[in-house]
């Protein structure tokens, strides 16, 4: 029989999550005075041990496949640990008929130790999606309520950039950002030939010493983690500064299974299963933050099911686990004869994009509605396993002739990824499925799955616009997808793009909305979810600016009324 | 035109950078190049000596690295598949994975097989364009749909020839004899050479 054992200490707040939000609130809140202790579902990080950075490929046994080439499904063996698409002993469920995948994160930082570092701002559109064209809904707040916190986020975790006055891509603070790379100079010629606004791109990578960390040193590699932290990642820059406080207690390996509604009304305690020794154990605070990821949150709070919330904490509405929603994503790519004429040079870069194609199609009546951004990389990259796949496909054969072909093909390939915003749709949601738990007894999330008519019309466009701007470049487009089926237009599964969210939407009525609009739950006051849970949209722009911006604000909310006693 | 930076030069301009720090647990800049240092140390440490195959039999690991070194083999511009590893890269993989067994294991099951068929000898055994001849058929996806007898042949050779290619590309001399520059230590990029007109 597992002991529940009782923690004797209160704290002021605890935080599910160590992630983008979690991070950002340890940091506010524990700087803001308030003692804070945090559950992380995976290990302590060790960047010095677990990153793989400046690691040659065959300098692993494996070459970058992993163990019996598992590691090829989750980006490769050189990935910064632990995320995945499956978890061992912590299973999810889809539904009959749809599609859908998790990448799920278990280690101190969460997915910000894998992201792409791209940092973009929603526009002041991006709040008022219905006012301006009747779909989906308006947010409760306005760019003008986030941009003072777009302001405070990238100027603390240093974010590169240009000021370009577009008015789908506001413009932060932003840090200088690195030259071109060839691959970048052949697009940026070509986008401005056919009209399209390609501009410099803007990562959470550091061009130069910032805030104690160290300038980037361009070898390409952020995916790994970095060891300098030159990019930005929870663990490495969030966490530490609330460790520097000494308020702040980090449990590892604690999966939080229920948020424990107590007498009051408000929440009272975390129930957590300490894996290291599979006991279910108690952590009291007077206030608490979700932020596990948004779909994990939405699975705790419906975990959490009391007399009063039968259908989970602070879901009187009925809305969690509703509008879910994940970045639009098609790629495709195409062969470049200016680049087989380079010379070899050094082409890595910042671990990212120097040059992106924000939506630039604003202005006119499109066959969709919404937008979408480009990214594109390729060019002179360190070579990796599955990279000459399809050149063996393609040419069969072997010999030195075989080996000449993969060298000429080699550098020449850009390709190209479309990031579009989903509109919100019934058929789309998570819920607890009943027959299945995880192997700490946690019932688990089903999906279900649909994309309505406007995503395939969006990504069918990208398609188009892929192929114009390879042509303007004198380059041969070489994708080719189905026009109809799940994956028409190369339209990716549901969770694919990794920007799942939406399941614990903010909003002013509560009837239709379980948070507020500084994340705070309509029915009880001392939880919050500032991940991007609470988003009501989704955006053409990666969701993980926006979520620390969102968490700065409502963590100093949360500061705010903890100091008036209101919690 | 890429621009490496010496040691020295690192530990300068980190020096900077963390006399500047304040609150931050910085992880210096000198790690990186020791997890780089400790990897190789760790490779440099099991003594050299033929590698001992962990799922092939000596005969079929034979018969694995003759196939890899006729896929890539060395010429006048670089080593082939043999020193590049490939063939214990494929053999560590094989012995860990089903899938991977059934196919390359069972894939050269089936290349003696048929030699023994075709020409009353396993492949390694065969002389040079007799093992030219099969090759030359297994190795093109249309031979199989004028013979069909063949498409088993042809499915592995292009798992082979793909995992080869894993292998050799991955490799310190695949590295170099793509040109490839970089995972470097770079105080500045220093951006796009001239581009040829396309």
């Amino acid at each position: 029989m597992a002991q529940i054992t009782r923690s004797p200490k209160v704290y002021d707040v605890c935080i599910i999550g160590s992630g983008a939000s979690g991070g950002t609130a340890a940091k506010i809140l524990t700087e803001g005075g308030l003692s804070v202790v945090m559950l992380e579902a995976g290990p302590p990080l060790n960047p010095e041990k677990d990153f793989k950075e400046h690691v040659w490929p065959y300098q692993l046994p494996h070459r970058g496949l992993g163990v019996a080439g598992k590691a090829a499904e989750n980006f490769g063996e050189f990935l910064a640990p632990d995320g995945a698409w499956e978890i061992d002993g912590e299973p999810y469920t889809v539904a009959a008929g749809s599609r859908f995948r998790w990448f799920r994160s278990r280690i101190v930082g969460g997915r910000t130790n894998h992201w792409g570092r791209i940092a973009l701002r929603f526009a002041p559109v991006d709040f008022k999606s219905r006012s301006t064209d009747g779909m989906g809904d308006d947010w409760p707040i306005a760019y003008e309520d986030v941009a003072p916190y777009y302001d405070k986020v990238e100027s603390y975790i240093g974010v590169f950039g240009t000021k370009e006055n577009v008015s789908s891509a506001p413009d932060g603070v932003f840090l200088s950002p690195p030259k071109p790379r060839c691959t970048e100079t052949i697009i940026k010629k070509a986008c401005d030939k056919i009209g399209v606004i390609c501009i410099p791109s803007r990562l959470a990578v550091i061009t130069q010493a910032h805030n104690g960390r160290a300038a980037c040193h361009y070898c390409g590699q952020c995916g790994r983690g970095c060891i300098s932290a030159s990019n930005f990642s929870s663990s490495q820059v969030m966490i530490p500064s609330a460790e520097q406080t000494d308020r702040f207690t980090l449990l590892t390996g604690a999966m939080a299974r229920e948020i424990v509604l107590g007498k009051s009304g408000k929440a009272e305690a975390v129930s957590y299963i300490d894996k290291a020794t599979r006991t279910e154990k108690k952590v009291y605070a007077k206030a608490f933050v979700v932020g596990a990821s948004a779909c994990e949150s939405a699975r705790l709070l419906l975990n959490s099911k009391s007399t009063q919330f039968a259908d989970g904490l602070a879901n009187s509405s009925g809305v969690i686990g509703r509008y879910l929603t994940d970045s639009v994503g098609s790629s495709g790519g195409g062969v470049f004869p200016q680049l087989t004429k380079m010379p070899p040079h050094n082409h890595d870069g910042v671990g990212g994009m120097h040059m992106y194609m924000p939506w630039w199609k604003f202005d006119r009546k499109n066959e969709f509605l919404r937008g979408y951004h480009i990214e594109f990389g390729g060019g002179r990259t360190l070579p990796g396993a599955g990279e000459f796949h399809a050149v063996c496909e393609y040419n069969e054969g072997y010999g030195s002739s075989l080996k000449k072909k993969c060298k000429d093909v080699y550098g020449t390939y850009i390709g190209y990824a479309g990031r579009g915003e989903m509109i919100p749709n019934e058929h789309s949601y998570c819920e607890i499925d009943p027959n299945t738990v995880d192997e700490w007894g946690i019932p688990v999330l089903r999906f279900h799955w649909q994309w309505s008519d406007n995503e395939i019309k969006m990504a069918r466009d990208m398609q188009q616009t892929f192929r114009q701007i390879t042509e303007a470049a004198g380059g041969t487009y070489v994708t080719n997808t189905a026009t109809d089926g799940p994956n028409a237009y190369g339209i990716e599964d549901g969770g694919v793009i990794i920007h799942e969210l939406g399941v614990v939407r903010m909003g002013n009525n509560p009837k239709t909305s379980a948070l507020n609009s500084f994340c705070q739950a309509h029915d009880v006051k001392n939880v919050f979810v500032m991940d991007a849970a609470s988003f009501v949209s989704n955006p053409d722009k990666n969701p993980t600016l926006t979520i620390m911006a969102l968490t700065w604000r409502a963590s100093e909310y949360l500061l705010d009324e903890a100091k008036k006693g209101n919690l | 035109m890429s621009r490496g930076i010496s040691r020295r030069s690192i530990l300068k301009s980190l020096g900077m950078g963390v006399a500047a720090s304040s609150v931050l647990r910085v992880i210096p800049l000198q790690a990186a190049e020791h997890a780089h240092h400790m990897v190789a140390a760790e490779k440099a440490a099991s003594p050299v000596k033929a590698y001992a195959p962990k799922y092939f039999s000596a005969h079929q690991y034979k018969t694995l690295q003759k196939l890899c070194q006729t896929i890539f083999p060395a010429d006048s511009d670089s080593g082939g598949a043999i020193e590049a590893g490939a063939p214990e890269f494929i053999d560590l993989l094989t012995s860990e994975s089903n899938e991977y067994q059934q196919v390359l294991g069972g894939g050269i099951m089936w290349l003696d097989n048929t030699c023994i068929d075709r020409y009353d000898k396993v492949y390694l055994d065969c002389s040079p364009e007799q093992q030219k001849e099969i090759l030359d058929k297994i190795a093109y996806r249309k031979n199989a749909v004028t013979d069909v007898s063949l498409s088993q042949g042809v499915e592995f050779f292009s798992f082979l020839r793909k995992i080869t290619a894993d292998g050799f590309f991955t490799s310190e001399i695949g590295i170099k004899y793509l040109g490839y520059i970089g995972s470097a230590f770079l105080t500045e990029f220093p951006g796009c050479p001239p581009v040829p007109e396309a």
